[in-house]
């Protein structure tokens, strides 16, 4: 058996302090952003009374969901005893943690009262799918982190299996949560489907093994440590694997929706007539993050599979980052039916589309929660041994 | 502003005659579960320029506005609708349908959305995190968002930048034996197309009614039980 070494990542290195300065400024610009939004009201934004949640919500459910999948390469090794993923299970449990934290980040900062968020943490309606997500979300960071202290500590390894079944239960039903945020929205048209759940699970295993592949293919990087190809196409079999799921559940989702005729004018929006809404389904979502990564994973394409990874990994992120952008806008932009089959107008905007433009204000806070979540992973692999020193099996730092 | 007309004063003396008056809550009694305030809107009399509701809604809850209409909040507003096949026109006043199982109360993650015991759905300032998750589950689309500073408030209706609000049905009138601002200026200064009462109370005028005459709410299929009901769409 191979028995595989972990080392904290130096720091304070040129590349190293690049990184943590760059991302720094990312998050200090977002916190600008966000006292100019909280301090001025959100008026100042792209988001109105007709498009509630925008851009914030799209980052924030990205990296939400992404933290959930961010966490299969863990369960991969330790659930379904896959070997290969047992030595990158650490670094999917941190990635996973500093996505989700990266994410609720951005949700609460964009609240119309972030000052409340103890409000938030000692008032529960039990009723509300929202509520739950609050406790799923601590639950997360909770279980993830009993996961991983079983991972590094051989004094707790008769927990490690427990842990690990419970990290993966736990994060199939977060990931169910987030999508029942939608799911249970029975009056827009675009939502309200049980539908919702499975999709964003497959979602999630998507998003979450590209943002983790791109997180260690830098970090292997910028620390000179080995990475074997064997590893890496086994990787981007696994994301072409999830990216078909991901399409299948997104094509049943929307022939269901076609089914039902009440439901045929906001799926004429999403894939015809919706403008940017419609491209960024079929070139964001379809093309760039489903078709074109699926050709890179198993098309026969001849390049190096790091190259090809890399590729594939940066276009399930946009087409991620589209998906759901069709999915939060794209669902609000479609106006709210009070009387089906008739044509309705108001002053307040009642039966026409409704424009989104966002500001870069909203932008910059997404922004910042991608940051903090890449700050937090180098913060944690440099403080704690995450990172396996070699992870190609020829080389003699891997010992037997 | 509308000249008042004496034929709108007779409307109004008409319409405070016949509705019954609500009773004042003593200050701490508690709302009963015994009335169910609701209102009666017949479009048959809801005209197309008339903004009678609207106005009289802002002037009392306050809602000045900041000339934005897509951020200023609009606890009421009139729909102007119009069957495509026929092109036949019907004018009404939507606001909060202060439902009996109202999805904006079911999503809220801090039970700030909530419904009194006697049907009237609120917001409690004071624990909206402003998340506006009610304001996606809202099938009327009649809550908005506090999007800036608000000057010229009332001291029955505080707004919190920052938090979500809508109609209230003017929830201090009625505690004071009163109906709502917008009931009021329709018989006032429209044609009196409003009517409000206690839907529970079988010897209201608006109970009477509804038993005795065909009503419909928007909506109805997602069976959330609205306490506003229409005539004549």
């Amino acid at each position: 058996m191979i028995k595989t070494v972990y080392s904290e990542v130096k720091p304070y290195t040129r590349g190293w302090l690049a990184l943590v300065g760059g991302l720094t400024a990312v998050i200090l610009a977002a916190l600008f952003a966000v006292h100019t939004m909280e301090h001025q009201g959100h008026w100042v934004t792209g988001m109105t009374n007709q498009v509630v949640w925008g851009m914030p919500h799209v980052f924030a459910v990205f990296l939400i969901v992404a933290a959930s999948g961010a966490l299969n390469v863990a369960s991969m090794g330790s659930v379904f005893g896959r070997e290969a993923y047992q030595p990158l299970a650490r670094l999917s449990g941190l990635v996973a943690m500093a996505l989700l934290a990266g994410g609720l980040a951005v949700l609460v900062l964009d609240l119309g009262r972030p000052d409340r968020l103890v409000v938030a943490m000692t008032h529960f309606n039990f009723k509300s799918i929202f509520a739950w997500n609050v406790i799923l979300y601590s639950g997360f960071f909770a279980v993830i982190g009993i996961y991983m202290w079983t991972m590094m500590d051989w004094t707790a390894r008769r927990f490690y299996k427990p842990a690990a079944l419970a990290a993966f239960l736990w994060r199939l039903i977060l990931t169910t949560g987030t999508g029942c945020i939608f799911g249970f929205l029975a009056a827009r048209e675009a939502y309200g489907a049980a539908m919702m759940a499975p999709l964003f699970i497959a979602h999630s295993f998507a998003i979450g093994l590209a943002m983790f592949v791109l997180v260690l293919l830098v970090a292997y990087k910028m620390t000179r440590r080995p990475l074997s190809d064997e590893l890496l196409g086994r990787l981007l079999r696994l994301l072409g694997l999830f990216v078909a799921a991901n399409l299948y559940f997104m094509a049943a989702l929307h022939l269901t929706q076609l089914y039902f005729a009440g439901r045929s004018g906001v799926e004429a929006f999403i894939l015809w007539e919706g403008g940017t809404v419609t491209s960024l389904f079929w070139l964001g979502q379809v093309g760039l993050g489903g078709i074109m990564p699926l050709i890179i994973a198993f098309g026969g394409c001849g390049h190096a599979p790091r190259k090809r990874l890399t590729m594939a990994s940066i276009l399930v992120v946009a087409g991620g980052l589209a998906q759901i952008h069709v999915l939060i806008i794209g669902g609000q932009a479609w106006p709210l039916d009070l009387f089906p089959g008739m044509e309705v107008s108001s002053s307040f905007a009642d039966g026409r589309i409704h424009a989104y433009t966002p500001t870069l204000l909203e932008t910059l806070l997404g922004l910042g929660g991608v940051a903090i979540s890449l700050l937090i992973t180098v913060i944690g692999v440099t403080a704690l041994r995450i990172l396996p020193t070699d992870l190609a099996p020829s080389t003699p730092d891997r010992m037997e | 502003m509308t000249e008042v007309s004496r034929r709108h004063l007779l409307l109004a003396s008409g319409a405070v005659l016949i509705t019954r008056a609500a009773q004042a809550r003593a200050p701490g009694e508690a709302a009963s579960p015994s009335q169910r305030w609701g209102l009666l809107i017949d479009t048959a009399k809801c005209d197309s320029g008339c903004t009678a509701c609207i106005d009289g809604c802002k002037a009392e809850m306050g809602l000045t506005g900041h000339d934005r209409p897509l951020t200023d909040a609009q606890y009421i507003r009139k729909l102007t609708v119009k069957d495509p096949m026929d092109g036949n026109t019907h004018f009404l006043p939507v606001m909060c349908q202060h439902c009996a199982k109202p999805a904006c109360v079911d999503v809220c993650p801090t039970g700030a959305s909530m419904k009194r015991a006697d049907g009237i759905v609120l917001v409690d300032r004071h624990i909206c995190i402003g998340c506006r998750y009610c304001m996606m589950a809202c099938p009327y689309k009649a809550r908005s968002f506090t999007h800036e500073e608000q000057s010229g408030q009332k001291p029955h209706l505080p707004r919190g930048k920052g938090t979500v609000e809508g109609c209230t049905l003017c929830v201090h009138r009625i505690d004071a034996g009163g109906q709502p601002a917008c009931v009021e200026a329709c018989a006032t200064k429209g044609k009196g197309a409003m009517l409000f009462g206690d839907l529970k109370d079988p010897g209201s005028t608006i109970a009477r009614r509804v038993a005795a005459e065909a009503t419909t709410r928007i909506r109805a299929d997602l069976g959330l039980g609205p306490a506003v009901r229409y005539q004549g769409i």
